[in-house]
């Protein structure tokens, strides 16, 4: 019998492609040919935007791209600019960074297990991370005062301190949340459906996963030991002991188990740094980058006018650039920033990891059955807002 | 600083007629190469010197300052030597293409592609070149620097009027 090529479109309001991806698939019977991705639904223009926005006014937009992890994109792009700056973080401010960088890494993690385990058909862990992820997002909306776009660090620190009660919170965190991975490890791990859908599913080598730039989880599932926050350490992350898990299969039940090990050393790390916590200043002391408290704009008019100036003007940057990634829950994410000396970014430019690790999802999945593509896309753990920018 | 770099020294060695220049800034090598070595260079990173991961490809538009008025950026990274290093070649308005070194790193299939997409430079030998993030049938390139902020056709902001 002829082959006959079947063309199927999938999304960009399939459920399963977690927000708006578009992808053409040719198939012949059920066996996966060719994927063609179709992006840019989601395509804002932020790298366009921040050229005609002050420092202060471009952060806002960085809680907009991997929108499951706001506070993550944050901190790659204020230590991108600090980095121009040449200013020195306060240790609390670096601690209290670490702290929300890492429980974000919780939070975007657990969105993963809850819509990959979804996709594959499991529900209760759908409703059970989602428990989990609430109680990261309420300790977002009283740090912050939002629960997703959260905007809270600053250049030189972040934008408050801590409210009282923070340490008994995260502390909470940390002591229930370990018991609330073995449930879902409970309900995953060993179940058979779970098993079957998932090993041997999306195989990319090591050498492969380099060749297509895959950074993050997907990276590590595929057996390669590196990771940022240990081999090129930030904001203070070379003062915790953690484990960088690797899988050994490539495939994506490693990725999986891959991504609970770290969700678990994220806990330790968050508890190590919430030990590490000392009073002090969260703010450098760089008058002219940083805000001046608050009670100093409302009771002198030296303050008025320093907010203001910063609030209207922003403040110049040497001229330069430079190239600054973090560790993000989905891969490398990185913030190259050109800088003439003014106040707004000549050019900045966004490394997403998900866009890079978007682009191997025809390798993992070529040869596969169509219902395979759904654990492919769900194991890359992609955002679209980060994707298409 | 920058003239020590291991990767700088070599390259000094291999490719002296085709390095521009070589600058440090905050830790961040960056050396600026001719475009036509580009993929000779890489090639040598990638398999003499083990920058086995192509991190970022991206382009600046320096209209009114540089000239040439483009300059591709290359990041490349070393997972052996946990080391990086950012190879530049400008590119002109002219002759506004460069090689592409999808042969050498798949990342760059999509990489080059968004730059091709948004700044407008084409990469010769990309086996696949089209626009990536804006539609197919969209004229001009949005991220030069001569491309209004608003789009082709709205009047620019004015403020509030209010």
């Amino acid at each position: 019998m002829a082959k006959e090529i079947m063309t199927v479109n999938m999304g960009p309001q399939h459920p399963s492609t977690h927000g708006v991806l578009r992808l053409v698939v040719e198939l012949d019977g059920e066996i996966i040919e060719k994927i063609t991705p179709h992006i840019g639904y989601l395509h804002r223009g932020v790298e366009k935007l921040s050229e005609h926005r002050t420092y202060h006014q471009t952060l806002p937009l960085t809680d907009r791209l991997d929108y499951l992890a706001p506070m993550s994109n944050n901190l790659g792009y204020v230590l991108a600019v600090e980095k121009l700056l040449g200013i020195e973080v306060p240790e609390r401010a670096q601690t209290v960074r670490v702290i929300m960088a890492e429980l974000t890494r919780l939070k975007s993690h657990l969105v993963w297990i809850a819509c990959h385990a979804l996709d594959i058909g499991a529900m209760t862990v759908f409703i059970y991370a989602f428990r989990e992820r609430e109680k990261v997002m309420q300790l977002y909306e009283k740090i912050s005062g939002a629960r997703m776009t959260s905007n809270y660090f600053r250049v030189g620190g972040l934008s408050a301190d801590v409210y009282d009660g923070f340490e008994k919170d995260v502390q909470e965190i940390v002591d229930t949340f370990p018991g609330h991975f073995d449930t879902y490890e409970g309900l995953l791990t060993k179940n058979t459906i779970w098993l079957q859908r998932t090993i041997g599913n999306g195989v990319i080598s090591a050498e492969d996963a380099i060749d297509f730039g895959i950074t993050g989880p997907a990276l590590r599932g595929s057996g390669v030991d590196w990771d940022l926050r240990r081999d090129n350490p930030y904001s203070g992350y070379e003062k915790y002991k953690f484990t960088v898990p690797v899988g050994e299969k490539c495939d994506t039940y490693d990725r999986y188990k891959v991504r609970l090990v770290e969700m678990r050393e994220a806990v330790k790390i968050v508890q190590q740094a919430l030990n590490d916590l000392k009073p002090g200043p969260v703010l450098a002391d760089a008058p002219q980058v940083c805000y001046p408290p608050k009670e100093n704009v409302y009771n002198s008019i030296e303050g008025l006018i320093h907010h203001f100036k910063i609030a209207s003007e922003g403040f110049p940057v040497p001229e330069g650039e430079v190239y600054q990634s973090v560790e993000a829950p989905k891969g490398e994410l990185g913030y190259y920033i050109v800088s003439d000396g003014g106040n707004k970014p000549y050019r900045m430019r966004i490394r997403p990891p998900s866009f890079v690790n978007l682009g191997a999802i025809e390798k993992m999945a070529k040869g596969a059955m169509i219902a395979d593509l759904v654990a492919v896309i769900g194991t890359l753990d992609i955002v679209l807002g980060e994707i298409d920018r | 600083m920058a003239e020590n770099n291991r990767a700088v020294v070599k390259l000094r060695e291999r490719f002296a007629a085709s390095i521009l220049d070589v600058k440090a800034f905050r830790g961040t090598v960056t050396v600026t190469v001719k475009k036509e070595a580009i993929v000779e260079i890489c090639q040598y990173l990638k398999t003499g010197l083990a920058f086995n991961l192509l991190t970022d490809v991206t382009a600046v538009d320096y209209l009114g300052k540089q000239d040439p008025r483009f300059v591709a950026v290359y990041n490349l990274y070393s997972i052996p030597n946990k080391d990086r290093i950012l190879i530049k070649a400008p590119v002109s308005e002219a002759d506004c293409t460069i090689d592409s070194v999808t042969g050498l790193w798949s990342s760059a299939l999509f990489l080059e592609r968004e730059v091709y997409d948004l700044m407008g430079i084409k990469f010769n030998h990309h086996p696949d070149l089209r626009r990536i993030l804006m539609t197919d049938d969209w004229v001009g390139h949005p991220l030069r620097k001569d491309y209004p902020l608003q789009g082709p056709d709205r009047e620019p902001y004015k403020g509030r009027l209010s």
